[in-house]
């Protein structure tokens, strides 16, 4: 850590593993309900628990996001952050206020919750990932416009690096592109179709450019490569990213009324859109085989390029999988779109993000890397969490393929409930990879303790009962 | 190599596409404000008729009771239950059928099913969700669904 201000990001990197955990609880709950359909029924309804897991994802990686800039712009601007207190007041401020909205979520049911918070003034809730309350809507836009005022005059004041740049078009455009969740028409055709300029152009427009700036800024920070390369590479990135992506967004108005057209331009731009991803794949792989040093943080090189792969997997293959027209056809809401949301989402943002915390938080506890021992529990983290989702992708597929047969494409098509009960195996299946996965996450969580532990008893690391950090080598 | 394919290059390759790009998406979306009057069905939303009212009441009760929750619509929320797009249709374009099926939820569920919560609705609110549901089946979605089962 090279300026004291860095270190307003250590309260949100906590934050956001906190939510993960809890959004990782209640996959497991909505996986058992797939199985058990009265499991927590009346309390707990799965539209409930799905609320709680879709909300705390997006709340952790926002929160992930912004601990991301505040570490990583005063490091390239090569000063301290503009105003280090409003940093932590929007903490507390968006902390509470997704808290208050999980409780909400849970204590009431959801019409009372739109009573209480007045969403007849301002009808914005009840539509996918955006059931928060109007008011909490408005403190995420307070809480992105201090934030973007923050970060934005440190940059300006300070060096002006790609990275710092390419970071702060992504937030800026994420937090335009969020004000499209206030137009909420009768019209359900507009309603959906300009709620995919929130959804979309954050998760396969903008959030790509925040996901390539952070994967820039830890390779070049790891590998020693020189920035010129990097930022090069950067730049190519993101722009096949927009390129393919904008146009992309196409692939999700074949259905749901807009004109026919969209299925050419859908399908021709986002059959492309696995590009960007998988220069990212190779760009990262080239940086890592062209190091200059070797970082003593291996767990934050194995996170990098995991990342890599695993986005290039889930966003871009299994992306590609059900693009096109003619198969989305067939596939469109189905298990395959759920199959697809959770690797794309592991793959690219949760990887990102942690990949970020592993390389940041031993810097921020005044340490450059953690001990052997914390490490190796990271990359059994990795792997586990990884693997776990890659077979929780694969069995969502089965069923998905299963799910279409019965459902759409054979001659007797069955009705959705009676496909669901035939292709409850996979969802078994999905349920035991999903315990894995949280077994991996605890692994992760325990690594910090074990950090914590070594760093405060260096005489076991004298005596050769534990293996030093390689920073000590 | 590195010499001809400059980050100067890469950086006009990255702003140049982007502002195309989001220029030629703009254009499109005003071509299909052009062309949504004919699919939409937006006729029915006029809000000095009844229906329109109707429609309108039953979108907010849609959306406040977090349908989308377990339910997809015209393909999209989740997948835990059944489409609703073309539910007037597969309930054989009956309002009362729609009606029945949502009054007649057992509060406590079903025992090891899924079941949808008992919401408790008025008659003129299920008469409101109906209509919602009639006016989402008539919108033009280019074919989709594939057939009657969603």
């Amino acid at each position: 850590m090279k300026y004291k201000s860095q270190a307003v990001a250590k309260p949100y990197f906590i934050a956001a593993i906190g939510l993960f955990l809890a959004q990782v609880i209640f996959g497991i709950i909505l996986g058992i309900q797939y199985v058990v359909g009265d499991f927590l029924f009346p309390e707990i309804p799965f539209n409930v628990a799905r609320m709680v897991h879709t909300n705390a994802l997006i709340v952790w990686l926002l929160m992930g996001f912004m601990g991301a800039a505040y570490y990583l712009i005063p490091e390239e601007s090569e000063r301290e952050l503009y105003a280090p207190w409003l940093a932590h007041l929007m903490f507390w401020i968006f902390l509470i206020a997704a808290a208050l909205t999980v409780i909400g979520y849970l204590a009431v049911p959801y019409a009372r919750l739109a009573e209480m918070t007045g969403n007849d003034i301002l009808p914005t809730m009840g539509r996918e990932f955006l059931e928060q309350p109007t008011i909490t809507k408005v403190g995420i836009v307070i809480v992105a416009l201090a934030f973007l005022f923050n970060i934005g005059m440190t940059v300006l004041k300070g060096r002006k690096t790609v990275v710092s740049l390419v970071m702060l078009i992504g937030l800026v455009g994420l937090a335009v592109f969020f004000l499209f969740s206030f137009y909420n028409p009768t019209n359900l055709v507009l309603d959906k179709f300009f709620w995919w300029w929130v959804v979309h152009l954050w998760v396969e427009g903008v959030w790509e450019l925040i996901m390539g700036a952070m994967l820039a800024f830890v390779l070049i920070k790891t590998t020693g490569v020189d920035r010129e390369v990097v930022e090069k590479w950067l730049y190519i990135i993101i722009a096949m990213a927009l390129i393919t992506g904008i146009i992309g967004t196409g692939h999700h108005f074949y259905w749901i009324g807009p004109p026919e057209y969209w299925q050419w331009w859908g399908s021709i731009f986002s059959a492309l859109e696995p590009l960007p991803f998988f220069m990212m794949t190779v760009f990262a792989f080239n940086m890592v085989n062209q190091r200059r040093r070797n970082h003593p943080n291996k767990a934050a090189v194995l996170w990098a390029l995991g990342t890599a792969v695993l986005a290039f997997l889930g966003a871009g293959v299994w992306g590609f999988l059900h693009t096109l027209a003619p198969v989305n056809y067939y596939t469109h809401g189905s298990q395959i779109t759920a199959a697809h949301g959770h690797l794309a989402f592991y793959g690219a943002y949760v990887l990102i993000n942690i990949t970020m915390i592993s390389y940041a938080m031993p810097l921020l506890n005044g340490r450059e890397a953690n001990s052997m021992r914390s490490q190796v529990l990271e990359m059994w983290a990795f792997w586990l969490m990884s693997i776990s989702m890659v077979f929780i992708t694969l069995f969502l597929t089965a069923a998905g393929i299963l799910q279409i047969f019965l459902q759409r494409y054979t001659e007797t098509p069955l009705p959705f409930m009676v496909v669901q009960e035939k292709v409850a195996l996979f969802y078994w299946l999905r349920v035991i990879s999903g315990l894995v996965f949280l077994g991996g996450l605890g692994t992760y969580i325990a690594s910090f303790f074990v950090a914590a532990h070594d760093a405060k008893h260096p005489q076991a690391i004298e005596a050769g009962k534990v293996q030093p950090s390689p920073a000590a080598v | 190599m590195a010499q001809v394919f400059t980050k100067s290059m890469a950086r006009n390759i990255f702003y140049g596409g982007s502002v195309f790009f989001i220029l030629l998406f703009l254009a499109l979306t005003l071509d299909t404000s052009f062309a949504l009057p004919e699919r939409d069905q937006r006729h029915q939303l006029d809000l000095s008729t009844e229906v329109g009212q109707r429609i309108a009441k039953g979108k907010e009760l849609w959306e406040t009771n977090n349908c989308i929750g377990c339910h997809t619509l015209l393909g999209e929320g989740a997948y835990f239950a059944p489409e609703l797009g073309n539910i007037y249709t597969r309930f054989g374009n009956n309002k009362e059928a729609i009606k029945a099926f949502i009054q007649s939820r057992p509060a406590m569920g079903i025992p090891g099913r899924r079941s949808m919560p008992q919401f408790n609705f008025s008659d003129e609110e299920l008469d409101a969700i109906a209509e919602f549901l009639k006016y989402s089946s008539e919108i033009n979605t280019a074919g989709w669904p594939p057939n009657i089962q969603g």
